[in-house]
This record gives structure tokens, C-alpha cells and sequence, in this order.
């Protein structure tokens, strides 16, 4: 059980150090025509085109799922030692 | 003559299942079989979906080639469309699907990945509140500062993982070429705010998100840092509270009636103060 | 005066009416908010879809905002399922009704196609049989959105790929009726009239000559995407994802002789180019407008009045 007077104590002098010199982020006001990234919308109203031949990117994926494998970044994130990336099974490194 | 209601739940289901011919009431120029007429459609509803999933998951996407991502997302389009027509909102629980999708087994911190990544996604989405400024806080009264009630940014979310995945999102979506990251390294929690423009992220110190959970849940300063201390034995509160008020994720605060003063029937509905609003 | 900043920038911008003038617009994207923001280019006005500005805040709504002061705006949702049988989403209608009041836009246009079913919203304008049950529902839809969101609707005649066996009325009159039920406006996208043409084998300039220009409160202008058919024959699918194509532009000033000077939109959704070549487009869009009608947006049309409620 912690003691209330003490923790009073504590609490007030944790404030008081937690706002002297501390400044929170910019505002809108300061930075013109700055507002953020611009990620596209999700909602159109287009076709895709190549929809109906197969062979081309846009066109619904036929093929077997379950035999996909990872081809991107991930063979570059690795585990200490021999093994090859993140590609190998890593059960045993799973942390608890 | 079938009603309305039939021909489109004849049409709906020819498009969800590949298997199905087009439905019999479909025709081309001629007396043909529209098949890649009705394909047309068939392929819209699902590679837009999948696309929009690549919109928003575009870490996930480098991480496992775009190839591997159509086909992953393609699966989790057939199970779940969307609930609403606003696609901002689509995907929210594909970090699940992404545990139970046996290809993706292999790379244990994708999950995760994908979850920081949502949290990313309603962060940038979500109502604008300018945050507090420190110096209002320093006006408390020193006696009553365990009883500060914080109303915590609208954007304010915690993503906790036993893997480093800061530190993977961060190269992902910032370098040309991505730096290796030691899986090993080790995971926390990821603290992901939009105080103005930009979404940040950044890592909480020991006992940060237990801090930060419990004034999100409205209790007091003091309670909360009883629950700080309980979930961490060394955390900082000082370093905590200057971290969040930094962070810009507080943007409101009020006082609620000391404790001794429960029968008070205002106790509980704490006054919180906007910042001037 | 710092609360006061604080203030307005956190509530809703109370933006003035600004009408759709009769000049060319082009559909808002993203990678376009900066360059516009910074250059401030001479166009007419800026359409976007609502779903996109369906959060609720972020740096969306600020470049949107931003540009709203600047420009008039027209909201022309993908989202509704006007031609739905079953009922429109309550939830939605509420999120639409929010933005028109946010943002006041000139126009606010939907499609004559549906999207959702129980399953869920499947994104894409998915074509609807012509009849007398289907042209009852749609007019009982456009009603109740008209009614809640408070002002008129332009709704957009369709690209559709297939035909329905049950369909016993031509797609002009459909949408003919349905205005002069309804009361609503007409937008009309003369690539999607091209597109059908090819796909069904009728004549444009006939539907052209037979759509109720004077319900027309704007028009749209796109790219198509070509292909084949089951049959080996042309097919085109409504992609835009390049610039007008010739014979479109030529149906444009057909329609345009007949509809007078209207607000006329480019939209270009996929491979978008940089600004230069979306501003050229539209400026092209006004040249046949002058050429067609003598001018272009010399004041704000009556019926342009009555859509900016």
C-alpha cells in the first residue's frame, strides 16, 4: 500500500518537472500549407481496366493462395547469426 | 419475372463465387455467355478492395512483396467485405486474419506490423483537438494534483509487441532501401498520436502504457500512477507525464472532487477543460 | 485570441454558398492538394467523392477546407446504392447529410447503380434492370436522400458492361421518369453514353438527342479503357485512367449545344498524371464549350440558382 501523503508529495513534484521546459508540437497556425501527408483516397469511381484478360497486375488474383511466398522487405529483417531472415521458421525465437 | 431483390442476389452471389457461371438473366451484345462481360465485374468489386487494403497497409505490402499481398488480401476481400461504403475504414481487423493466414505463419511480427499500421490509419483519420499547454498544468494546486483527470487526444492509441515493430515500420516506410532489423532486438509499447499534421509514433519507457491506459479509462493521476507503478516497479512518472504532455497526447484536463468527498453527488463527473473551447 | 484561434480552427468553417459556375472542374486527388494549394490555378471548381472525407478530421479535411475557400466544391458520391432494393443506410445518409452541411458544396451528385448488398458494400456501380419495380424503389431512394440531406441531387447516368434480361424500358426514359418523378437533377457522363454505346450497340448520338437536357446540372468527361468482348467485339470499360478520347469530345459538344454552358467535370481516378495535364484537359473542356455555345460561364444559369440551395 503506498502512502498518500508521500504519494502527494511525489505526484506534485513529478508535475512540476514533467511541464517546466517542456513545449508541445507546433501548431497549424505556424506552418503554412503544411498540412500533413497527403494519402490518396480509398473511394473512386473507376473501372479497372485489363479486367477481363489475364496477365496484368489489376486483374483478380486466380492463382493458389496458399502456396504465396513472402518475396518483399521481410528477407531483409533478421535474427542474429547464419540463419536467412525472417524467412526460416521462428518459433524458436518468438519471445514469451 | 424474378423482383429486384432476386436479380441482385443472384448477381451478387455470381460475383463472390468464381466458380459460378454469370446468372441467366445477364446478356451481352448477342446471345452470347457474358463471361468476360460479367468478369468486368466480378474483378472490380475484388482487386478494388484489394487495392484499397494496399492503401492502407502499405508496410505489410513491402514487407511481403506485392505479389504475396494481393493474393493474402484477395483471400480476406473473399471472407469480409466491407461494412460500410467508407473504405478508410476497411481492414480493420485484417492484422487477426493475417495470424490465421498460414503462408504469412513464417514471419511472426507481421500481425503486429499491421496493427500498428491501423493505428496509424486512425490516427490520421481522427478529430483534430489541439493539445494542452504545459504551463496550464503548472497552475494546479500541489495538493490536488493526484486528482488531475486527463481527457487524452482523440488520436491517442498504444500498440504493444513482443517484436521490434517500430522499428520495422520506420524503415519500411521511410528508406529507399530497407535497413536490416534484429528481430531479436526486442518489442514495447508504440505510442501512435497525431497531434497536428503528422502521425507519430515513439516508444513508451517501462510502465508507460499501463500509465497511459489507466487515464484513458478517466482514473485519476493518482490511481493511474498506482497502476503504473504495480504494472513497472521502476517507472518514471516525471519522465511519463512530461513524455505525454511532449507527445502533445493530452488536450484536456480538469480536477475531480478529492476522494474524501465521494458522497458529493458531483464526484465522479470530473469538470474537464477543453482548452478554451 | 489564442482561444479564439484555437476555437475556430476546431469547430466546423462556416464556408459562404459558392455555386458550380458553367466552366470546366476537375476531380480533387490527393497528390494535387500541394500544387493547387501553392499555385492556384485558374479552374472553375473542385469535385471529390465524400466517402474520402467520411473521418473525422486529419490533414483530409485540412487540404479540403483549404481548397473550398478557394474554389467551389461538388460532392459526387460513389457510396449510396440509390438502386438498392433494399434500404438505404441510415448511418450513411447521416455521414452525407454532415459533409453537404460542412462543406456546402455547389452540386452534390450519386450514380444510378447500386453497391451494397446483405453481404456488405461490394465498391463497384454494379447495373440495374430496367423496369417499372426497379424505377419505383430508386424514385422512393432519391426521395428520402432529397428529403433528408435538405436539397436537390443530380444522379449519373451509368457505364454498364451487361444487360438484363428483365429490362422492358430504354435507360433514357428510365432516367427521364425518374427526374420528372423525383425532382431531381441529372448529371451527364457522356463517356459513360460512348462506353454503353460500344458495349450495347446503339447509337450516341441518338441517346445524346434524346436525354432530357434540361434536367442536366453537369457533365462528365473520362478516359476508357478498350477491350474484347465473348464475341471478340469492342468493349470498353470506364476506367479513367487517360485523357478524353476524340470521338467523346465530339459527343461533348453535341450534348453541350443542346444542354447550353454546363458545369463540365474531368475525371481521371487511376494512373493520374501530374497537374499540368488534368489543367490542360479542362481547359480544353472549356474551349469546345465556347465553341459549342458562344461562351462559357458568363453568369450562374437559373437552374444553377435552384441547385445551390
Amino acid at each position: 500500500m503506498i502512502n498518500t501523503k508521500t504519494t502527494a508529495a511525489v505526484l506534485a513534484g513529478a508535475l512540476v518537472a514533467a511541464v517546466s521546459g517542456t513545449s508541445v508540437p507546433a501548431q497549424a497556425q505556424e506552418m503554412e500549407k503544411c498540412f500533413g501527408v497527403s494519402m490518396a483516397g480509398q473511394n473512386d469511381c473507376a473501372a479497372g481496366p485489363g479486367t477481363t484478360c489475364a496477365g496484368t497486375s489489376s486483374v483478380d488474383y486466380q492463382g493458389n493462395a496458399w502456396k504465396l511466398v513472402p518475396k518483399g522487405s521481410c528477407t531483409t529483417m533478421e535474427v542474429p547469426g547464419d540463419r536467412a531472415g525472417s524467412l526460416e521458421p521462428l518459433t524458436r525465437d518468438i519471445p514469451s | 419475372m424474378p423482383s429486384l431483390s432476386e436479380i441482385q442476389t443472384r448477381f451478387v452471389t455470381a460475383i463472390r463465387d468464381r466458380d459460378l457461371p454469370p446468372p441467366e438473366d445477364i446478356v451481352g451484345r448477342g446471345g452470347e455467355a457474358p463471361e468476360r462481360r460479367f468478369g468486368i465485374y466480378r474483378n472490380n468489386v475484388h482487386v478494388s478492395l484489394v487495392e484499397a487494403l494496399m492503401g492502407s497497409y502499405p508496410v505489410v505490402q513491402r514487407l511481403v512483396g506485392e505479389e504475396f499481398f494481393r493474393g493474402m488480401a484477395r483471400v480476406y476481400v473473399g471472407k469480409a467485405l466491407p461494412r460500410t461504403p467508407v473504405l478508410i475504414r476497411y481492414g480493420d481487423d485484417f492484422a487477426d486474419f493475417i495470424e490465421d493466414f498460414e503462408p504469412a505463419r513464417e514471419l511472426g511480427y507481421l500481425p503486429d506490423v499491421a496493427r500498428l499500421e491501423w493505428a496509424w490509419n486512425l490516427a490520421y483519420h481522427a478529430a483534430d483537438r489541439d493539445p494542452v499547454a504545459p504551463q496550464a498544468l503548472a497552475a494546479i494546486p500541489p495538493e490536488r494534483t493526484g486528482d488531475l483527470v486527463f481527457d487524452l487526444h482523440p488520436s491517442l492509441q498504444i500498440v504493444s509487441s513482443p517484436w521490434p515493430v517500430q522499428a520495422i515500420w520506420e524503415t519500411n516506410t521511410n528508406d529507399a532501401e530497407v535497413r536490416p532489423v534484429d528481430l531479436t532486438s526486442g518489442g514495447g509499447d508504440v505510442l501512435v498520436l497525431r497531434p497536428a499534421y503528422d502521425v507519430e509514433l515513439r516508444l513508451l519507457p517501462s510502465g508507460g502504457a499501463a500509465f497511459i491506459g489507466a487515464l484513458g479509462d478517466g482514473l485519476r493521476l493518482g490511481e493511474a500512477y498506482e497502476r503504473a507503478i504495480a504494472a513497472s516497479a521502476d517507472f518514471d512518472l516525471a519522465a511519463n507525464l512530461q513524455g505525454l504532455i511532449a507527445s502533445g497526447g493530452i488536450a484536456g484536463f480538469g480536477l475531480a472532487d478529492p476522494v474524501a468527498g465521494l458522497d458529493d453527488p458531483n464526484a465522479g463527473t470530473p469538470d474537464i477543460n477543453n482548452n478554451g473551447e | 485570441m489564442t482561444a479564439t484561434a484555437q476555437t475556430a480552427k476546431q469547430s466546423t468553417p462556416a464556408f459562404a454558398e459558392a455555386p458550380i459556375p458553367a466552366r470546366a472542374g476537375v476531380g480533387l486527388k490527393a497528390q494535387h492538394y500541394r500544387t493547387i494549394l501553392e499555385d492556384e490555378p485558374d479552374i472553375g471548381w473542385f469535385e471529390v467523392h465524400p466517402e474520402n472525407y467520411m473521418g473525422a478530421g486529419g490533414p483530409p479535411h485540412r487540404y479540403l477546407s483549404e481548397i473550398r475557400e478557394r474554389y467551389p466544391l461538388s460532392l459526387h458520391g460513389v457510396g449510396l446504392s440509390i438502386g438498392d432494393d433494399r434500404p438505404l443506410d441510415e448511418a450513411h445518409l447521416q455521414r452525407l447529410k454532415m459533409l453537404v452541411e460542412r462543406y456546402k458544396p455547389g452540386l452534390f451528385s450519386e450514380h444510378l447503380a447500386w453497391s451494397t448488398h446483405d453481404e456488405g458494400y461490394l465498391n463497384d456501380l454494379l447495373p440495374l434492370p430496367y423496369t417499372e419495380e426497379t424505377l419505383a424503389r430508386v424514385c422512393e431512394h432519391v426521395d428520402q436522400v432529397q428529403d433528408m440531406v435538405g436539397r436537390r441531387m443530380l444522379f449519373e447516368n451509368p457505364s454498364t458492361y451487361v444487360r438484363f434480361a428483365e429490362t422492358d424500358m430504354g435507360e433514357v426514359d428510365f432516367i427521364a421518369e425518374l427526374a420528372r418523378r423525383t425532382g431531381c437533377g441529372l448529371l451527364f457522363d457522356v463517356n459513360n453514353v460512348y462506353v454503353q454505346a460500344t458495349n450495347h450497340g446503339f447509337s450516341a448520338e441518338d441517346y445524346i438527342d434524346a436525354f432530357p437536357v434540361e434536367h442536366v446540372g453537369e457533365i462528365h468527361l473520362a478516359g476508357h479503357a478498350r477491350e474484347t468482348d465473348d464475341l471478340g467485339k469492342p468493349l470498353l470499360i470506364d476506367a479513367h485512367d487517360r485523357e478524353v478520347d476524340r470521338i467523346v469530345w465530339d459527343l461533348y459538344a453535341r450534348a453541350i449545344s443542346r444542354a447550353g454552358p454546363v458545369p463540365t467535370l474531368i475525371e481521371w481516378d487511376a494512373n493520374v498524371p501530374e497537374w499540368p495535364v488534368l489543367f490542360t484537359e479542362a481547359m480544353r473542356a472549356e474551349e469546345v464549350m465556347r465553341a459549342a455555345c458562344g461562351r462559357v460561364a458568363p453568369a450562374v444559369r437559373e437552374d444553377e440558382r435552384a441547385l445551390a440551395v
